[in-house]
Parts: C-alpha cells; structure tokens; sequence
C-alpha cells in the first residue's frame, strides 16, 4: 500500500487502530496507514508550516532514534554512559538553559585538551549542581571533539532512585578512586568538585569563598594516572538560589544534607524551585602538569597537598578576578 | 600417565559440559564427574572418538566419602563447579547452603590429604563484590566490597572463597585457580537469572537501571579447561580472575531486546513479591538478586586477557543476543516495534508531490 492510495481515503473512514473490520492488517500498517492519512489531507502543509521545512528529515531522524531506542539497539560502556541518550536528550534540554537563560560565557576550552585524559577541577555552588552541568555542556559544545565530561558524583545521587539512574546515563560516576583513575587512565574529560556538600549547600553570605577542598583524593587520582588538571572558575551559579537559611532539622529527618531556604523556596511552593536569570562565565585555566612527578608521587601527602592548594588557589584567584570584571549579576 | 580430573556438580549444565569437553583433552586419562545425581546429557562416545574414560561417582560432596574418591582414582586435578544458587539435588536454601558450604569445606579437606593433587580450579562468582550504590562501578580482583553479600549464593561464593585461601596457605605445592564467573547465559541456561528473564513481565526497581554483564557458557567452559591445564607460555592461570564478556548491557536494553515489557516496581515491593515467589516456590529469588537488579555490576577483565590470556569469544551483547534466541518471544518483540517505525520512516521518504 503506497501514500498515493492513501490519498483517496478521506480522514473519517481511516481505519481505526482496533477496528473489527480489519483484523487481518498487522498493526504496524495500521498505523503508517492513518499517518499517511493526514498527511495526505490537511495535517502535511499544517506539519511543514508549524516545524518548518526539512521537518520530514528531522522526523526521519527522530524515528531512527526511536528505532533504537525501543529494540534496546545502543550502547553503553562500562559506568552505564549511553551517549547516544546524553547527546539526544540530555545536552538538547541544558543546552537553551545554558545560552538562553544563563547566556554561558566559556572561557579558555583551548586548555582542555583535544584528546587524552585530564582532570577538571571546579568550584560548587548554587544549592542544586547546575553549575556542574553546565559545565558538561560547555565541555561538549565548545571543544572541538565535542567531549564528554564524565563526572564524579557525591554517592548521595546514586542513592536516590531516577537521579542515579540518570547520573549513570550521562556519564557520571561514584566519586571514589577506582572510578577516578579508571577513567582518567581512559582518557577521558573527568570533573570534580572537590568542596561538595559545604561549596553547594554554603550559605548565600559566603558566596565565592572556597570551602575546604576535601582531602585531595583527586589530585592524587591524577598523579597516578599522570593527567593534567584543569582548574575551572564559575561566576554566576551562586546566585541562581540565593542560600538565605538552612531547615538543618528537616533536612536530617528528609537524609539530605541541607534543605535551602532561599527568598522564593519554600515559599513560592515549585515555583520556587526556578533558578534566578544570572548571567554566567565559566573560565577554565591553564593546565596543571602533573607528568613531572613519578607515579608513586601520589602517595606523597606534602605533594598531594601543595598541588591541591595550588588548584585551589588558581580558583579563588580566578573567581576574584571574574567578579570585578563582571559589571552585574543578571547582565 | 596422563591427568585424572575430578569435576564436581556434572549434574548440570556447565558441569555436564565442562565434563564433555575436558575428556577430549589429549592428556587426560581419566575424568570423574561427582554430584548428587548423574549428569543427564553426556552423550555415548562414537567409535573411534579419542575421548578418555569418564567414571561418574554418587557422591554427596557434605559426607567425607570424597577422600576415598580422589585416592581411589589418582586425581591429580579438582575442577570445583559445585557452587551453585541453586542445586538440583536440593530444595531450600539451607540445603543449598549445606552442599555450597561443607560441600566445599569436605572436598577441601579431602584435598588437602591427597598427595597426587597439583592443581585446584574453583568456580566463584562475581557477586562477591556485592552490589551497593557506594561501590565503585567496575570491580577489579583486587577491589574489596564495601559490604559483605549478607545471604544467599554470593555469601555462599565468598566463605568458600576464603576457605580456599586457608587451603592455599596450607597446601601451596597446589596451583590454585578462582573464577569469579560474571552471570552466565546461553542456551538452556539453568541460573537465576535466566529463569527471570523468562518471565513474561520482567518486575524492576523503579528508577534504577543496572548495568548487567554475562558471560556465555562456551567461554566459562573454555575458561576452565585452561585453567585445569598447564598455563600457555607467558600467561599465568593460578590466582583470582574476573571472567566475564566485554561490554554491558543495562536492564532496560536487556528487556527491549528480548521484547519483554517492565514492570517497575519500588524496591520494598519488589522485595516483597520475590519473598513470596520464594515461599510458594514459584521461583529462588535471593535478596541479592534485587541488589544486583537495583545497582547492577560490572567488572574489569584486563587480568583475564592480559595475565590469563584469554579474550571471551562472546562480549556481553553477543552472549546475550544467544540466549535471547534460545527463549521464546515475548510480548513486545523488538522486531515488531521496529517495523512500525520502519514503515513511518518510509512514508516520509517519499516525496510528497507523488502522494
């Protein structure tokens, strides 16, 4: 059966989908029957005219994806990354968040490097970890391979139903140094933010002061599979949910490590859940060599701990910079 | 003189089959298959085939009759495959326990006594490591799991896995190999996991998508006929090795491509309902089994290829694209969806003045 015999069945006789009168047609003729139908009546122009000309390419391709995607005919590596997922779905929704909304400046990509494992290393801030997705999508839009920023992840997200499952798809893993340096040894783009909970959860006063930089476990993740590290500043993640207090006695009933209050959550109810329009810059600074030193330096805590201050001071050096230079939050 | 290799748990399916393939080992003289029951499919040898003798004993592994048998027959090589989730001479898990445990613990101390054994090859499994969410996503041998499996065949695995280091310590003239198998497909196959995959509706734990890794029954065979022989030059075959087909595999794909639709339950009620499939005995479904199905498991095979020497002929894919051949179609199979896209995907290629 071709379209041009669909033409002449007027859209009220198409065949239903469970008509008696049609039994015998499998359901997958069914189906292109009715969509050749309407696109055959009034629904084509309507369709060209709404999602614009090459629509049936784009729908071709939505189909091919679709196709995979039901047969379960795609792939993913050992940490449960599905790129195909993350570069359909995923990076499509942050993407208009990152140059609409936040209008992302990046900065210095030239030094991640095209090919090869490095550390990025950032600070954290802004109660929920946009700041760490964004810098997934201005890793994989604005380096010339499109990389893929495999993320470490506090063990919270992969305790919680959905967002561990998602966390995993996009490429992100347990912050443990297995993982680290099995993906750094991968040559992968791995990210850090070493303050996690005290950077995230800081309140709103202490917005661009560092916290403590954990206990330098992905510094010596990247001596010993001999990686650069990256540091990266961002300025504009912290005033997204402006931390004004801490229900610390609900959120230890809930297990979460600190529950915001910010001047619109809880107030505004889920309303209050949408980050103000800052404007942001995400700046990644000159790499870090670390191939100088032996591999067996990593077990050297003097080493370990004057490279992490160094990355940590480039940070806050950066972030000082970038705030005077910035002429205000929201432009 | 050639090898006498004793091989326990031939009543199923890798044992039968691990049985049939050693014996046409040039060098082996002898095989004895020791399990509750006879193994069922040995087929008689034709005319001519240079196959060695095969002598099945009855043997319950928990009795010390076993002493008798590895003098008796001169074994100088034990290939253990008796631990296992379930066993098909037993109902209820303590029982499975028992034969796992002081199976082991017998067939060890047995061992330990025989003067002629070189060499020791134990089947484990890889859910030893266990499966949280705080543990790193792959696994090498050398990974300690952050908690300890609590019950069921996995705890089983490691207690022996900890007596067989006792062993080794005592008997270190012996070449000891462990095999920490990943879950094993292929046709016909006789696991837990397999008989979940032949449900209708595949139940899982909503918002959790495990990464899965299989490992064929050719290659867990074949696997352990190297490691029951004298190593090939420049690899090594004694020690713990992770073995398992490359890639992975997530629950979601595994369910699209065998065309079973999901039925994603909350964890506490997916527990419940496998505790009452293991109380009207519809079918063995351990509390590690849901922890395997909540945060998946995935380990590194490097020490496999690079020490062991042996690729996995099947990946994981491949594996499992064989089993999912040999079990019936499910409701939603994935050759019909795909036609339903296929055909849209023609409509739209053609041009439109022609409709």
């Amino acid at each position: 059966m071709t379209a041009g015999q669909a033409k002449v069945i007027p859209i009220e006789s198409a065949p239903s989908w469970s008509g008696p009168e049609a039994p015998s047609i499998p359901l997958a003729d069914r189906l292109a029957r009715s969509v050749a139908t309407l696109l055959a009546g009034r629904a084509g122009p309507m369709a060209e005219a709404v999602l614009g000309k090459d629509w049936e390419d784009r729908a071709a391709n939505g189909l091919a994806f679709l196709r995979r995607r039901i047969t379960g005919d795609y792939q993913v590596d050992e940490f449960g990354f599905d790129q195909e997922l993350t570069e359909e779905v995923l990076l499509t929704l942050l993407r208009p968040l990152a140059e609409k909304y936040f209008r992302i400046e990046v900065r210095g990509i030239e030094n991640i490097p095209t090919e090869g494992g490095v550390l990025v290393v950032a600070n954290h801030s802004g109660v929920l970890p946009l700041d760490a997705l964004m810098t997934q999508w201005a890793i994989h839009d604005h380096t010339p391979g499109h990389r893929h920023l495999r993320m470490l992840a506090a063990d919270l997200v992969f305790v919680l139903p959905v967002l561990g499952e998602l966390a995993r798809k996009a490429g992100h893993t347990l912050a443990c140094n297995e993982d680290a340096q099995a993906l750094l040894e991968r040559g992968e783009v791995v990210g850090v933010w070493p303050e996690g909970f005290k950077g995230i959860g800081k309140p709103f006063a202490d917005r661009y002061k560092l916290q403590r930089f954990g206990r330098g476990g992905f510094v010596a993740s990247a001596l010993r599979a001999r990686v650069p590290i990256v540091p990266c500043s961002i300025v504009g993640a912290e005033e997204t949910y402006p931390m004004l207090g801490n229900a610390k006695t609900l959120a230890r009933l809930l297990g979460v490590p600190y529950l915001p209050l910010t001047p619109t959550f809880p107030w505004l109810g889920p309303l209050g859940a949408i980050p103000l329009p800052t404007k942001w810059t995400i700046q990644f600074g000159a790499p870090i060599p670390t191939d100088q030193h032996p591999a067996e330096a990593a077990e050297d805590p003097m080493l370990v701990f004057n490279l992490t201050d160094e990355v940590r001071e480039t940070i806050q050096h950066t972030l000082y910079r970038l705030l005077v230079e910035r002429r205000s939050v929201f432009f | 003189m050639g090898k006498v290799v004793l091989v326990t748990g031939v009543a199923r399916q890798l044992g039968a089959q691990f049985a049939e393939r050693i014996r046409r080992q040039p060098g082996v003289e002898l095989v004895v298959g020791v399990d509750l029951r006879p193994a069922p499919q040995l087929p008689p040898p034709q005319p001519g085939d240079p196959v060695a003798d095969y002598v099945f004993a009855p043997v319950d592994l928990r009795r010390p009759a076993i002493a008798g048998v590895l003098a008796e027959y001169g074994v100088d090589t034990v290939v253990h495959l008796n631990v296992s989730a379930t066993n098909p001479g037993a109902v209820g898990r303590a029982s499975v326990k028992e034969i796992n445990v002081i199976g082991s613990m017998q067939l060890l101390g047995a061992c330990q006594q025989s003067a002629q054994l070189r060499r020791l090859v134990v089947k484990s499994t890889t859910g030893v490591y266990g499966a949280t969410s705080r543990d790193p996503a792959v696994f090498t041998e050398r990974t300690q799991a952050k908690t300890l499996p609590s019950g069921g065949f996995a705890k089983d695995a490691a207690e022996v896995e900890g007596y067989v280091r006792g062993f080794a310590r005592r008997r270190p003239d012996v070449a000891i190999s462990v095999l920490r198998f990943a879950n094993l497909v292929g046709p016909g196959a006789d696991t837990p996991l397999a008989e979940y995959f032949a449900l209708p509706l595949l139940p899982t734990v909503l918002g959790y998508d495990p990464r899965l890794q299989f490992l064929h029954v050719e290659d867990a065979v074949e696997v352990l006929r190297r490691a029951a022989l004298e190593p090939a030059p420049d690899t090594v075959n004694t020690g713990t090795f992770n073995v398992a087909g490359e890639g992975v595999l997530l629950l979601s794909q595994c369910a699209r491509r065998l065309g079973r639709p999901t039925l994603p339950m909350l964890g506490p009620a997916l527990g419940w309902a496998a505790a009452l499939a293991k109380q009207t005995r519809v079918s063995d479904f351990s509390a590690e089994q849901i922890g395997l199905l909540t945060h998946g498991r995935v380990v590194d095979t490097t020490a496999l290829r690079e020490v062991f020497g042996y690729r996995p002929r099947y990946s994981t894919t491949e594996a499992f694209a064989d089993f999912a051949a040999g079990s019936g179609p499910g409701l939603l199979p994935p050759g019909r969806l795909a036609a339903v896209t296929d055909r849209l995907a023609d409509l739209l290629k053609r041009p439109p003045e022609e409709s």
